[in-house]
């Protein structure tokens, strides 16, 4: 690798993205770093509530496997890793990945560990969350999980500077995954505000993994994608000014082009102008996009301005439970005996003693997905599954809610079958902010 | 004359989510047809399309030399992931909705 660009690759776009892929990138690629990025807003919130249960776990569930596909290849490689499956208990996951290093004789290597973004201290029944109508956390009348600030380059780069093998975060900015290592070769300064933004337009275009490379865009008939059953992950190659040509393994099906980075460039942005991470607001609206060759998109001349005073703050709350449960009707008028069906359910669940949760009733096969947008959706399918759905805090009442789906079996229109019905814990969150001084970040260095 | 065309034809989109706001990039395939999309999907047509699942206000930014429309839907999302008792809770379903509008395409343009 020439010593002026350096090269990093993802290998996780979200929590429970593919392995395989990322597995080739370690082997094939050449890289500098690879990164996995795995937390949402909800991951999160899962992740607090797994720790509570087990103050062992809290960190993403396929960390061990992950670790045991990449960390040898990485290691001959020379590539560096870096990771926010650290979650909500980022200290037993660094000793996760130390575990997994000793069991691949992989002695010495270095995991430094990214602490400090929890905050649920220092929060109160007073704090305003600004995504909740300006109501108080204590309006929000759940069990609180936990709290983190998303911290960014700041936090990570005393990590990355130990020189660990591997460097493990909790809520970090994703994009901020990207920019450290970047930051951190190239000795930016942390006001150079255009570099910064244009480092964050990287991170941004490879923290979801394949959906800058063919993942999450084939329409049949429209756009094809080739060999999508074998989709790589993307390679960027960096240069000094944070300019970076996007790109794929030659082996990899899957495709790189100005329309699969276009669909990345705005994916969960809103005023392009105004980006805004914890290391800078960063402007995607200057980008420059170019198809630099086969499966190559070059991508240049973001910019940004000074970095927002305060941080995010992710808060968890305790969601209940939401259970589901249906029934399938198929064949001759199947849509009018399912409507029937719903019909009764509804009747039946209102005189549920205690019902005062809101439950729904889609007819999947005919307006499920799109019932409230499109509630005049007349098509008549020969196959068609009723589907109930409620959130509650009470289980007794959800059970009541999905043996009354499954007594449709008996007492329901003629020929429904197939009951399934299951009960899945929730999570609910909101956002506030903090000042920057709230914070402590700190380093743990661990050894194998 | 003009002639109906789904925007499918003309254009590519994806959505993405941020608790109960929605946001949708629509990308045209030629720079020639830009123009029209621009003119036609115009923030208030989203918003007048869906009016039982937008109940917050649409906004649109416009990236010209890229030839893309990036709409932020408020209140789209029946709550948010969190909260939607729907199957697709992240509204990732979203972009195939505004793809199925269709629009007015003059007789001489391809």
């Amino acid at each position: 690798m020439s010593a002026d660009t350096m090269r990093m690759g993802s290998g996780a776009g979200f929590s429970s993205d593919r392995l395989g892929p990322a597995v080739d990138l370690a082997e094939q690629a050449e890289l500098d770093w690879l990164v996995f990025e795995t937390i949402g807003e909800r991951t999160l919130a899962f992740g607090h509530r797994d720790r509570l249960q087990n103050p062992s776990r809290g960190y993403n569930p396929q960390l061990a496997a992950r670790m045991r596909g990449v960390l040898k290849p990485c290691r001959d490689q020379g590539a560096r890793i870096m990771t926010n499956m650290g979650v909500a208990n980022v200290e037993a996951a660094a000793e996760v990945v130390i575990a997994v290093a000793r069991e691949l004789g992989l002695k010495g290597l270095k995991v430094a560990a990214v602490l400090g973004d929890e905050v649920t201290d220092q929060l109160n029944d007073q704090t305003v969350l600004f995504d909740y109508g300006g109501r108080t956390l204590g309006e929000v009348d759940r069990p609180l999980v936990g709290a983190n600030a998303y911290m960014g380059i700041d936090a990570i780069l005393p990590a990355v500077e130990t020189g660990a093998d591997v460097v493990i975060t909790g809520r970090v900015a994703d994009p901020s995954l990207f920019l450290a290592p970047i930051a951190d070769k190239f000795g930016w300064q942390r006001d150079d505000w255009a570099k910064l933004g244009q480092g964050t337009l990287v991170g941004h275009l490879m923290e979801c993994g394949m959906q800058i490379t063919g993942g999450y865009f084939a329409d049949p008939g429209r756009k094809h994608v080739p060999r999508p059953a074998d989709c790589g992950y993307p390679i960027a190659t960096i240069d000094a000014d944070g300019g970076a040509e996007i790109t794929k393994l030659d082996t990899a099906g899957g495709m790189v082009n100005m329309a699969t980075v276009k669909e990345q460039l705005m994916y969960e942005v809103h005023d392009p102008t105004r980006y805004l991470t914890p290391d800078v607001t960063a402007d995607f609206a200057t980008a420059q996009l170019q198809e630099s060759g086969q499966d190559k998109v070059r991508v240049s001349a973001a910019g940004g301005t000074e970095r927002p005073k305060q941080l995010k703050v992710t808060v968890g709350f305790d969601g209940g439970l939401l259970g589901e449960g249906g029934v399938s009707y198929a064949g001759v008028n199947a849509a009018a005996r399912a409507r029937l069906a719903a019909d009764i359910l509804r009747q039946r669940f209102d005189a549920i003693p205690g019902m005062t949760d809101q439950y729904r009733v889609d007819l999947i096969g005919l307006n499920a997905v799109h019932g409230t947008a499109r509630p005049d959706a007349s098509g008549e399918s020969q196959d068609v599954r009723v589907r109930a759905a409620m959130r509650s805090m009470d289980r007794n009442l959800i059970e009541g809610m999905l043996w009354e789906v499954e007594s449709l079996l008996c007492c329901g229109p003629a020929g429904g079958g197939g009951y399934r019905g299951q009960i899945t814990p929730g999570v609910v969150t909101h956002s506030t902010m903090i000042n920057r001084d709230a914070i402590s970040p700190t380093v743990k260095v661990y050894e194998a | 004359m003009t002639r109906k065309v789904p925007l499918r034809d003309l254009a590519h989109a994806r959505a993405g989510d941020k608790g109960n706001t929605s946001n949708i990039s629509v990308w045209a395939y030629e720079p020639g047809d830009y123009p029209l999309i621009k003119d036609q999907l115009t923030p208030e047509r989203i918003k007048a399309a869906f009016p039982d699942l937008i109940t917050g206000d649409v906004v649109r930014y416009e990236l010209d030399h890229l030839h893309g429309l990036n709409f932020v839907l408020g209140e789209a999302l029946e709550g948010g992931v969190n909260t939607s008792l729907g199957l697709d809770s992240h509204g990732k379903s979203w972009s195939f909705l505004v793809l199925g509008l269709e629009l007015d395409v003059p007789d001489n343009l391809a």
